[in-house]
């Protein structure tokens, strides 16, 4: 099988796994059952400065988006950074790297936005021997009101700040977290960067009001009559971390910055496709925190046999694959003209597609009755290709899209060439 | 006749299978066919629901109920809503949903079906919505202002009632006339105490009156204390919903022996029997037919403690009225079914039935004529039409020897309607009996209204 040995910026782990800043990296105990499960490393839950920890709420932290059969698609928080004291942090981070070496542990931090906070803290977090830090820029509540987490790494300017302070007082590798919270990542990207970073991370979590309890008319979690936004990470995030990850990944301002991909991964193919995408690792917490541990071994075992399937002999291969794939909407070939097709054999007469079609689209697809029975056909005529039928269709390969080439396609009347025309080019616009 | 009464019901004996049977206030009672969904299945179900254009669910069942609407309904938290979607079609949608054979309706329809998978459960579905509902004291339907019109309606079962309670909401005064004790036709007397636990069909009844304005006369029997003419006179239009009350002979010498019963006669019984344990059952029982009331009678008495069921068909499995499942249910129960059977003569000995013989009629196999030992043998082959006027003054058009309706369930009479299992057409269910007075019912409100076509 494959070789899944990762070193990501020089920090070496025996699978490209690692455990993001969070709950179950938030003490020695749960670290030492996620090695003994197999995970490759752990961002230690984020530490804060010397002094009293900060006072998480006592009432529900967590609340949750659920599919019907209460499968967890989204999960919101209020938790803050760790609250137990830094002292124990740090000799309970030092103990378990000695009892793992082979296991990377990078230290989440988040302290004030001064230069001498950063310079205190710094060296005591080398002298556990950890891997590496990762700076929290992320965090979207209670941290940010201080002045930390979102409230940094909102502003390109305090990210390179920081970053360079980072950089100038510790040795180790600096991992920037990006928080999603912004209007365009790359901006916060390109700053840790010029700050100095070795890597960033995304996504950290996303502003989010989970719901209002119907019987009360409070948002949730209520916490005595009263709720906050939260942090929304999970399965729901992963489509917006992916087009954060592609983003920096092709942007020329960050060309060998590595990233380590977070948000909803979930299993092997999930940490695949972000792979694909530009990530050198992947970071899990939702799903974690859903199932337990044990994950990891799907996720450590799919990922081989995909390599494997796709003859890369390892992860350096994998990494990136899919990046050339990204471009913008206006480099796509114009001339590329798809059908929708029904398989008959495999329809079963649902008729979604058709009231899909007919509601809200382009009245591409008939309903009639043959022998008795429905019957859905398409119309080229009306067929933009859009996808959409495809998309909602309940049975799996029943309906595809099928490429017209050197052939009229009947909903326009002209010969489809095929030759890469974008809009760049087309007579249409007017800048062309 | 050797009557095996069954004291030991509750405890397990070698013959007797009491999986189904439970003890309710110390006295022997049925369990649930199907148990119901709670809340969270009822959720993930309908979550399966791929709800539809033009569903076909919708046009296989006999009341045309919304389906995959009140399915998304119950998967969006809103289960007086669905409630609200199944009853306006059908006021008996908690019965339905009990008692409908929906592998052969809506289930059967279900497009899950082609693709390998189970159908979704629309019958268990029903029942959590409507049960819910009629729980939470929800009701949904009111009256328009009084017309001033009245119906008379005979037979107070699921056709007339349906009827009855859809002529209330248009705003006209119902009077049903029902010859037995209790409201509810075949739902109080003849449906598999299974399927109808806990007084449902009652329940059911009273759910349905409290829209009001609908008066329901028992012990009142057409052609015996009241005549047609009568309650032609007394009302604008009249509504026949009086079921099938005589019973098919088998045309053997013998059948008024001892222990020769009609099926329907005895889970009329059963089913008002408040301890089932002092309900006679026999030993070796024989049942004749191969529909729904074969398969009830000889699931039901096997569950009471009959040591042999046979159900005896005379034709194959295919040709059996019963579904294939329903005959999976007795099979599953422990009732042999026999097919390609005839019975050619009762065997009695002082008066009581001791066996049947048959003789096989099987086109493939060359069978000698063969005896099962019986004491008691059912009568499971249909009923017939009574006579609906006794001096045959008003003379009905009639079809395979019941009422003949048109579409809206006119009867050749002017001003009668009829609907249920006493006209032709009909395939003897419940919901087609509803149907049939939700039909008879709009049509008779257009007709008071002058707008007849
Ligand atoms: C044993 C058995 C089991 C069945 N199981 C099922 C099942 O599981 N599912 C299903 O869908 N269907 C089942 N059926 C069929 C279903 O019960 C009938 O199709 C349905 O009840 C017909 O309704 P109805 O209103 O036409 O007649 P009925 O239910 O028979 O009601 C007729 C009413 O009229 C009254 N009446 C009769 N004669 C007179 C008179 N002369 N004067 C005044 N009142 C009168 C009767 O007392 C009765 O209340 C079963 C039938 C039987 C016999
Ligand atoms: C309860 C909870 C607490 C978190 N605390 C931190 C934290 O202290 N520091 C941090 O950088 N990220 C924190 N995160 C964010 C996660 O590390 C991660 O970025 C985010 O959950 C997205 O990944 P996921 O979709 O796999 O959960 C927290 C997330 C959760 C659910």
């Amino acid at each position: 099988m494959a070789d899944l040995t990762a070193n990501f910026i020089g920090i070496k782990s025996p699978n490209p796994f690692w455990l993001a800043s969070a709950p179950p990296t938030d003490k020695a105990y749960n670290v030492i059952r996620a090695f003994e499960a197999g995970w490759g490393g752990v961002v230690w839950k984020t530490l804060g400065e010397d002094g009293p920890p900060v006072v998480n709420v006592s009432g529900p932290r967590y609340d949750t988006l659920y599919g019907k059969d209460r499968s967890v698609i989204g999960l919101n928080n209020i938790e803050l950074i760790t609250d137990r004291p830094l002292e124990t942090n740090l000799q309970e981070i030092a103990q378990v790297k000695r009892d793992w070496p082979d296991r990377a542990i990078v230290v989440s931090l988040m302290v004030p936005c001064e230069e001498s906070a950063w310079k205190a803290i710094l060296p005591k977090v080398e002298d556990t021997g950890a891997d590496g830090i990762e700076l929290n820029f992320g965090c979207p509540h209670g941290m940010s009101e201080r002045g930390m987490g979102a409230s940094v790494g909102q502003v390109p300017e305090y990210v390179e700040m920081v970053t360079a302070w980072c950089k100038h007082y510790s040795r180790l590798p600096v991992i920037v977290k990006l928080t999603p919270n912004i209007t365009d990542i790359r901006h916060s990207a390109r700053a840790a960067k010029r700050g100095g970073a070795d890597a960033v991370s995304m996504i950290n979590t996303i502003n989010s009001i989970m719901s209002v309890d119907l019987n009360q008319l409070a948002i949730t979690p209520t916490v005595g009559g009263k709720g906050t936004h939260g942090g929304y990470c999970g399965p729901a995030v992963k489509p917006i971390a992916m087009h954060m990850v592609a983003d920096v990944a092709r942007d020329p301002d960050c060309q060998g910055l590595p990233i380590s991909a977070i948000g909803g991964i979930s299993n092997w193919r999930d940490a695949t496709e972000f792979m694909a995408i530009g990530a050198s690792n992947v970071q899990v917490c939702t799903a974690a925190m859903t199932y337990g541990f044990k994950i990891i071994d799907d996720m450590v075992d799919g990922l081989s046999r995909f390599l494997d399937s796709k003859q890369m002999p390892s992860l350096d291969a994998l990494v990136g694959a899919a990046v050339p794939s990204v471009t913008d909407w206006q480099y796509l070939n114009l001339n590329y003209v798809v059908k929708a097709q029904i398989d008959q054999d495999l329809c079963i007469k649902c008729g979604r597609c058709y009231i899909a079609c007919e509601d809200t689209s382009h009245q591409a697809i008939t309903a009639t009755q043959v022998n008795g029975e429905r019957h859905y056909e398409i119309n080229d005529k009306e067929c933009v290709g859009c996808n959409l039928c495809v998309s909602i269709c309940p049975v799996e390969d029943c309906m595809s899209l099928r490429q017209l080439n050197s052939e009229v396609d009947t909903r326009t009347g002209k010969m489809v060439s095929g030759e890469y025309l974008n809009w760049t080019q087309h007579p249409n616009n007017p800048m062309s | 006749m050797k009557q095996v009464t069954t004291p030991n019901l509750l405890g397990a004996t070698d013959n007797t299978p009491n999986e189904g049977i439970s003890s309710v206030g110390g006295h022997a009672q049925f369990t649930e066919m199907h148990p119901p969904l709670d809340a969270r299945s009822a959720l993930v179900e309908s979550d399966r629901c791929y709800f539809c254009f033009d569903a076909p669910c919708i046009e296989a069942c006999p009341t045309g109920i919304d389906v995959p609407n009140f399915i998304r309904m119950i998967s969006n938290h809103n289960p007086a809503g669905a409630a609200a979607v199944i009853l306006q079609e059908n006021i008996m949608g908690g019965t339905c949903a009990r008692a409908c054979p929906v592998e052969t309706l809506c289930e059967q329809s279900c497009v899950r079906n082609k693709e390998g998978d189970k159908p979704i459960q629309i019958g268990l579905l029903q029942r959590y919505a409507t049960d819910t509902a009629m729980a939470a004291g929800e009701t949904f339907f009111t009256r328009e202002p009084d017309s001033g019109y009245s119906i008379g309606i005979i037979g107070g079962g699921p056709a007339g009632l349906s009827c009855a309670h859809r002529l209330a909401m248009l705003g006209h005064q119902v009077v049903i006339y029902e010859s037995r004790q209790k409201t509810g036709g075949l739902n109080e007397y003849g449906l598999a105490a299974y399927k109808m636990l806990d007084n449902f069909a009652q329940r059911e009844v009273e759910y349905i009156m409290a829209i009001g304005n609908i008066d329901i006369r028992h012990g009142m029997q057409l052609g015996d204390n009241i005549s047609l003419s009568e309650i032609q006179s007394a009302h604008d239009a009249v509504f026949l919903a009086l079921g099938l009350g005589a019973c098919n002979m088998i045309g053997l010498t013998g059948e008024n022996s001892q222990g020769v019963q009609d099926a329907v006669d005895y889970i009329r019984q059963l089913r008002q029997a408040e301890d089932l344990s002092q309900l006679p059952v026999g030993s070796q029982v024989v049942v004749i037919g191969g529909g729904m009331t074969a398969i009830d009678i000889a699931s039901q008495t096997r569950l009471l403690g009959a040591r042999e069921v046979t159900i005896a068909y005379r034709r194959g499995a295919e040709n059996m009225k019963a579904s294939v499942k329903e005959q999976e249910f007795a099979q599953t129960h422990d009732v042999r079914i026999m097919h390609w059977a005839q019975p050619v003569k009762l065997l009695v000995e002082q008066q009581k039935v001791v066996g049947v013989e048959f003789k096989s009629t099987d086109p493939t196999a060359n069978q000698e004529n063969f005896v099962l030992q019986a004491d008691m043998v059912f009568k499971a082959i249909g009923q017939l039409l009574e006579p609906i006027d006794a001096n045959r003054n008003i003379q009905f058009e009639l079809e395979a020897g019941r009422l003949r309706v048109d579409v809206e369930r006119r009867t050749s009479q002017f001003g009668i309607w009829a609907g249920g299992d006493c006209i032709s057409d009909g395939d003897d269910l419940t919901v087609s009996a509803v149907q049939d007075g939700k039909l008879a019912a709009q049509s008779i409100h257009k007709f008071l209204n002058g707008t007849r076509d």
